[in-house]
């Protein structure tokens, strides 16, 4: 039940992103893992990362939403799509509840085309992802977004499966880069 | 008339030993009136000769421009007499013929004449000093040509200028400057991260460029005589696309610090950073014409890419490309008069050439994944990057579109080519 409100909370941040209004107050981190959910405390009173759903331990947890750091787009579109915002919404908690950690998000286009071109269409989907989460509370400081453009491509083949693998936001964490 | 030619560049290769390996040129399609020429073996030491006479006549030929009439065996000294009857017997309009003369210090003077069968007159001439070192005699060959050329055509050779692109092999990327025949390929950079965007300075001794090795675009400025290199932009986000002002003090670039792909300069040593231009969307590619006045860029301002310019000063932007709906990578001509740029027609990428003047466009090439054109310095060739059968090669094409050259690497892929300025 909790969950599905956090979610709706985040559906409207998402649609304020269009907007100016300032972003809605964070809602207190829904658990993700039943066996930790008496463990979840306020964000920023965390004292044991180990304990902590949102906390730096989670982003190595196979387990953990966290883990998860692809972020994957239509073809000539810059909308995160439903299906990542849970992803998004988790790991803005975690740089809230960790004011000192930093992200760095980087875009990646597919192939066709010019290089200087698709490095500026990945800078558009890493600053997609980078706007969610400052409007989600993550610090201007905390994040940056840059993009690899068709550099780093994924996968190699001349389809539009392959393509769609290479139409990606990559997040790293410090340390991760 | 279609010619199909394979100039295996490896003549002097025993001696000449590059860790870079080299472009092999093919060439397919010639200029429609082809001068006939025949280029004699110079007199003296026969192995330099050799070397010599098989880099002008591979230079001459490969330009699209003449058409190479067979000299005979002989060599024919510099100053010796010309049967100018005999050589318009074999259909030839212009000889060339040349002496190499060994000095006490081990150097060699190598003199030739170019002389006129119609006129039954030499009409040019030159002498030249250099070692017997591989690279020198093809500098020696690329200035005889060069002199041949232009008396010939009354343009400018560019057989003695040199291009930058980039290889990469299995987790390797390499910056290489080659000479312009592919001959002679020096690494200035090697990085396991990708290598994009090189941009000669206008005096040739320096490549700006774009590297990922921060794990993100940093563009960085390489001083090519000293091998010192330092950062031109590497502010908070992604710094690409560098282009230099014609004066050489300037790059123009593109960053999102500010949110977006937007345009910038910034003095050479990365200090003074100015915006140019604001937009919403994506602004990148930019490119300083010739005379400075403009910048031409890519814009996704009007929905899908397409070539924009705007003053160089600051001003209003104008729309350049109208037809089709992905117009990207804008080069202006060294005359300023014409632009090339990749267009997308359905899912081929062609170089594609407009007249400034009357807005026609022609598209050049037949080949379908066309990347960064880039003109010689006389403005009669395009080179650009393609690919053949799944690999990245390098090709050229004249701006009339009739000479089509390929440039390829064993088992590399070839990329992000760059046409450097004449050498003084």
């Amino acid at each position: 039940m909790r969950q599905s409100l956090a979610l709706a909370t985040l559906t409207a941040v998402f649609l304020a992103a269009c907007s100016s209004q300032p972003p809605a107050p964070e809602q207190k981190p829904a658990a993700v893992e039943e066996r930790n959910a008496s463990a979840v405390a306020e964000p920023g009173l965390v004292k044991s990362d180990k304990m902590d759903p949102y906390g730096l331990a989670a982003l190595k947890d196979p387990k953990s939403i966290l883990s998860k750091r692809n972020v994957f787009f239509d073809f000539d579109q810059y909308v995160i799509k439903d299906e990542f915002k849970p992803l998004v919404e988790a790991h803005a908690r975690l740089l809230v509840a960790n004011p000192s950690v930093k992200m760095l998000i980087q875009g990646n286009a597919d192939e066709r085309g010019s290089r200087e071109y698709n490095l500026a269409l990945g800078q558009k989907r890493a600053e997609a992802v980078k706007k969610a989460l400052l409007l989600l509370g993550a610090k201007e400081d905390q994040v940056e977004a840059v993009s690899l453009g068709e550099e780093k491509s994924r996968c190699t083949g001349q389809t539009e499966e392959c393509w769609s693998q290479n139409r990606r936001d990559d997040i790293l964490y410090t340390g991760e880069y | 008339m279609k010619i199909l030619r394979t100039i295996a560049l490896a003549l002097l290769s025993s001696a000449a030993l590059n860790a870079a390996a080299q472009l092999t040129i093919e060439v397919t399609g010639a200029g429609a009136n082809r001068i006939p020429i025949a280029i004699a073996n110079f007199e003296g030491d026969r192995v330099i000769s050799a070397a010599l006479t098989a880099v002008i006549r591979a230079d001459l030929e490969r330009s699209g421009t003449f058409n190479l009439i067979d000299p005979g065996t002989a060599a024919i000294a510099e100053n010796a007499t010309v049967n100018y009857g005999d050589w318009r017997g074999r259909k030839a309009d212009a000889v060339v013929t040349g002496s190499i003369s060994a000095s006490a210090d081990g150097r060699y003077e190598t003199r030739f004449r170019l002389h006129d069968v119609q006129k039954q007159s030499a009409i040019a001439g030159q002498s030249y000093m250099h070692s017997p070192a591989p690279s020198q005699l093809r500098t020696a060959a690329h200035r005889i040509a060069d002199v041949i050329y232009e008396k010939l055509t009354g343009e400018r050779g560019v057989f003695s200028t040199r291009i930058a692109y980039v290889v990469k092999s299995t987790g390797r990327y390499e910056l290489q400057i080659a000479d312009a025949d592919g001959a002679n390929p020096q690494t200035a950079l090697g990085s396991r991260e990708p290598i994009i965007s090189p941009s000669w300075s206008p005096d040739g001794g320096k490549l700006a460029y774009v590297s990922f090795e921060a794990k993100k675009p940093v563009v960085y400025v390489h001083d090519l005589a000293t091998g010192r290199r330092w950062v031109a932009a590497n502010f908070k986000g992604s710094n690409s696309a560098p282009a230099w002002s014609p004066d050489g003090k300037k790059l123009a670039v593109v960053l999102t610090k500010d949110g977006g792909s937007q345009l910038y300069h910034v003095n050479a040593d990365g200090s003074g950073i100015v915006r140019l231009a604001t937009s919403a969307g994506i602004d990148t590619e930019p490119r300083y014409s010739p005379d400075g006045q403009w910048i031409y860029f890519t814009s996704d301002r009007g929905g899908g890419p397409q070539i924009y310019r705007l003053p160089a000063s600051g001003g209003d932007v104008q729309r350049i490309t109208f037809e089709g709906s992905y117009n990207v990578t804008p080069r202006p001509s060294p005359d300023g008069k014409s632009l090339a740029y990749v267009a997308r027609d359905g899912g081929t990428f062609h170089v594609t050439l407009m007249d400034l003047a009357t807005k026609q466009t022609q598209i050049l090439t037949d080949s379908v994944k066309d990347e960064s054109p880039t003109f010689s310095p006389n403005g009669r060739m395009i080179l650009y990057a393609t690919e053949v059968g799944g690999r990245g090669v390098l090709a050229a094409v004249s701006s009339d579109g009739r000479v089509k050259q390929k440039l390829s690497v064993q088992a590399a892929d070839v990329r992000e080519p760059v046409w450097g300025p004449y050498v003084k």
